[in-house]
């Protein structure tokens, strides 16, 4: 191996970047684009979500109802209507996602010392804020029914932390605001390696048959192993300083504080590059155009974002899918990532997903290998 | 070494279809030799074979006194290639084609540099050093793509129908150029259709459907089949070996073409 000659197609490689817009596009503007897509558009925080109140009721105490679930920051009354039907009308032109009706009677009710019945209508076409909305209510009305309870038992002299019960205390871990642009942004850093690399480098070899430059390549002492490295190193450079941005971008812009041991995180990102820059190989040995190699691409990238947990959990999938979405490396590699940014997780902690990991880019680099050397021939 | 390509049974043979059929022949060093024959008649194949980038089925064969299987690696070092399609970096520069090839063959910087200038001039592709290649035109895409092949001072050049789709000013000056090299030592391999071009070769192989027809230098070929020129003897071969008339019968056409 020849440092001159592998510095020469280092040099071409970078020149045939500079030259091609879809290269470029792809390795400085992807990562920008999806930080932005996911740093602020893809916002899965339910909060402020737009509610009814139909409130027969008119009182003291329905006014102070609604209020409670007001002030809880999950629902924003912007309308008050006199009937269902209203109510109806508000959930099908998609202008309210839940109504809070409060019956004639509650005043008396609670006078009384009975309980009324208060409901909460959910639109629950969307699953994800209807959950939480639905929870958030609960636990409004059930703060709200406490409230009542500790008035009654205190006019009969009774303290209500004397009456028996459980007392459930929670306490969340790691995300305590529940955003999500922590749980996203780890697993933005692997989506962005893998897709960068494995598409780039797709596209490089590819581009050497395509145009038959590869012709005059082969009849030159160059050794496949120098056209390979010097091929790929350019992406690696890429595809590191894409990982350091996001990086960098994610903890002192959005915040997102690595827990874990960066160097760790360093060495763990490089083996999914070279198991990314593998696939990529790969693809290219077996497309013959540049726009096959870009279709392999996404039919590789699209099953990876949707099946390795970066959008949907995977523990709800059905087990075949999960089985799927064994078999993709990203899976392993934001799992890593989760657990080391989020959770400070060390190197004991991830042997099972590094050892996965490690396999699979193994796997893919003996693949790529022999259909290397068997294409050349 | 006193030959510059020298095989012997040399067999190529693609599942049951044999591309190249037992050539035997011997090249001696500084000499321009023609590999002459249509299209898929397997020059393409042998020329492959002798650059190292395919491995023979069959037979032996060495260039500038190196095996063509064993030692290929090393035979590429002195071989010059052009291709028949042009396969130089279309969205680089003249000088970033050039100094991409002076790298791969393993040139310092100031070796490279100074023969760049040298080819610049020879190939008289100078002034268009900062151009990008795919604005060029065919002849100097030709020459720029010749240049690239002589950088590390081949002792062989190998062309692939290096003038097809060029322009006769564009070809003339290729070919002084080739002559000029010849006559300074460099064994030169080249293929053609082109049978004037081929009138100057020092020694003419004539390929057909893989099997090598005749061998020797154009004058004695033509002798030997009893015509005046090369072009003749080729059409007499091809006339032999496929029983196929050239000269059409043009009665038929005649009629046709009056209705």
């Amino acid at each position: 191996m020849k440092p001159r000659r592998l510095a020469s197609i280092i040099v071409k490689e970078f020149i045939h970047i500079k030259r091609d817009r879809p290269s470029l596009i792809i390795a400085v503007l992807m990562p920008i684009f999806l930080l932005l897509l996911f740093g602020y558009a893809v916002n899965t925080d339910v909060e402020n979500v737009t509610s009814v109140v139909l409130d027969h009721s008119k009182s003291q105490q329905s006014r102070e109802l609604v209020a409670n679930f007001a002030n809880s920051g999950y629902f924003n009354f912007m309308y008050y209507v006199n009937n269902r039907a209203a109510i109806h009308d508000l959930f099908a032109q998609g202008e309210a996602k839940a109504a809070l009706v409060i019956p004639p009677d509650y005043a008396q009710q609670l006078h009384r010392n009975e309980t009324p019945q208060v409901l909460l209508l959910i639109d629950g076409s969307d699953p994800t804020v209807a959950r939480t909305i639905l929870s958030a209510g609960q636990l409004i009305g059930r703060v709200a029914s406490l409230e009542v309870t500790q008035k009654f038992v205190s006019g009969k002299g009774i303290k209500v932390e004397d009456l028996p019960g459980i007392d459930v205390r929670s306490r969340i871990w790691y995300n305590p605001n529940l955003e999500s642009i922590r749980f996203n942004l780890p697993g933005l850093i692997g989506l962005i390696l893998q897709n960068i690399t494995v598409m780039l480098t797709a596209f490089a070899l590819v581009r050497e048959r395509e145009r038959g430059t590869i012709e005059q390549l082969v009849v030159t002492p160059i050794k496949p192993a120098e056209l390979i490295i010097g091929k790929l190193v350019p992406y690696i450079i890429i595809g590191f300083c894409d990982f350091l941005l996001v990086l960098v971008v994610g903890t002192y812009w959005f915040r997102v504080p690595i827990a874990g041991s960066v160097p760790l995180l360093i060495g763990l990102a490089s083996i999914f590059l070279v198991c990314a820059l593998a696939v990529g190989i790969f693809f290219s040995t077996v497309a013959r155009t540049q726009l096959q190699a870009m279709q392999m691409a996404l039919v590789f990238i699209m099953p990876s974002f949707l099946l390795s947990g970066f959008v949907f959990p995977r523990e709800t999938m059905p087990l075949v899918i999960q089985w799927v979405g064994a078999i993709v490396p990203l899976t392993y590699f934001l799992k890593i990532l989760r657990a080391l940014i989020l959770k400070g997780a060390e190197f004991r902690h991830l042997t099972g997903d590094i050892t996965a990991l490690t396999v699979f880019t193994i796997l893919v680099i003996a693949m790529a290998t022999a259909r290397f050397r068997k294409h050349l021939d | 070494m006193k030959y510059s390509i020298e095989v012997e049974n040399l067999t190529k043979q693609f599942g049951t279809q044999k591309a190249v059929e037992s050539l035997t022949f011997q090249v001696p060093v500084g000499t321009i030799f023609g590999l002459l024959g249509p299209n898929g008649s397997g020059k393409s194949t042998t020329i492959r074979m002798l650059c190292g980038v395919i491995r023979p089925s069959a037979g032996t064969g060495k260039v500038l006194g190196l095996d063509i299987v064993q030692q290929a690696e090393e035979a590429k070092e002195h071989i010059g290639y052009m291709s028949q399609r042009f396969s130089l970096y279309e969205d680089l520069t003249v000088m970033e084609n050039l100094r991409f090839f002076a790298g791969v063959y393993g040139l310092s910087r100031q070796v490279a540099d100074q023969r760049i200038r040298e080819l610049l001039t020879i190939t008289n592709v100078i002034g268009w050093e900062n151009n990008l290649t795919h604005t060029l035109s065919g002849g100097l895409k030709q020459r720029l793509a010749l240049a690239c092949a002589l950088l590390h001072r081949p002792k062989l050049l190998v062309l692939d129908e290096p003038t097809a789709g060029v322009d006769p000013v564009s070809r003339r000056i290729f070919w002084s150029i080739i002559q000029a090299l010849a006559a300074n030592g460099m064994s030169i391999l080249v293929t053609t259709h082109y049978l004037d071009e081929a009138e100057t070769c020092d020694l003419v192989g004539f390929i057909f459907k893989g099997r090598l027809i005749s061998f020797g230098p154009p004058r004695e070929i033509a002798r030997a089949v009893g015509v005046d020129t090369l072009e003749e003897a080729f059409l007499t071969f091809v006339q032999e070996e496929t029983g196929e008339r050239i000269d059409l019968d043009l009665t038929a056409l005649t009629a046709f073409a009056k209705r």
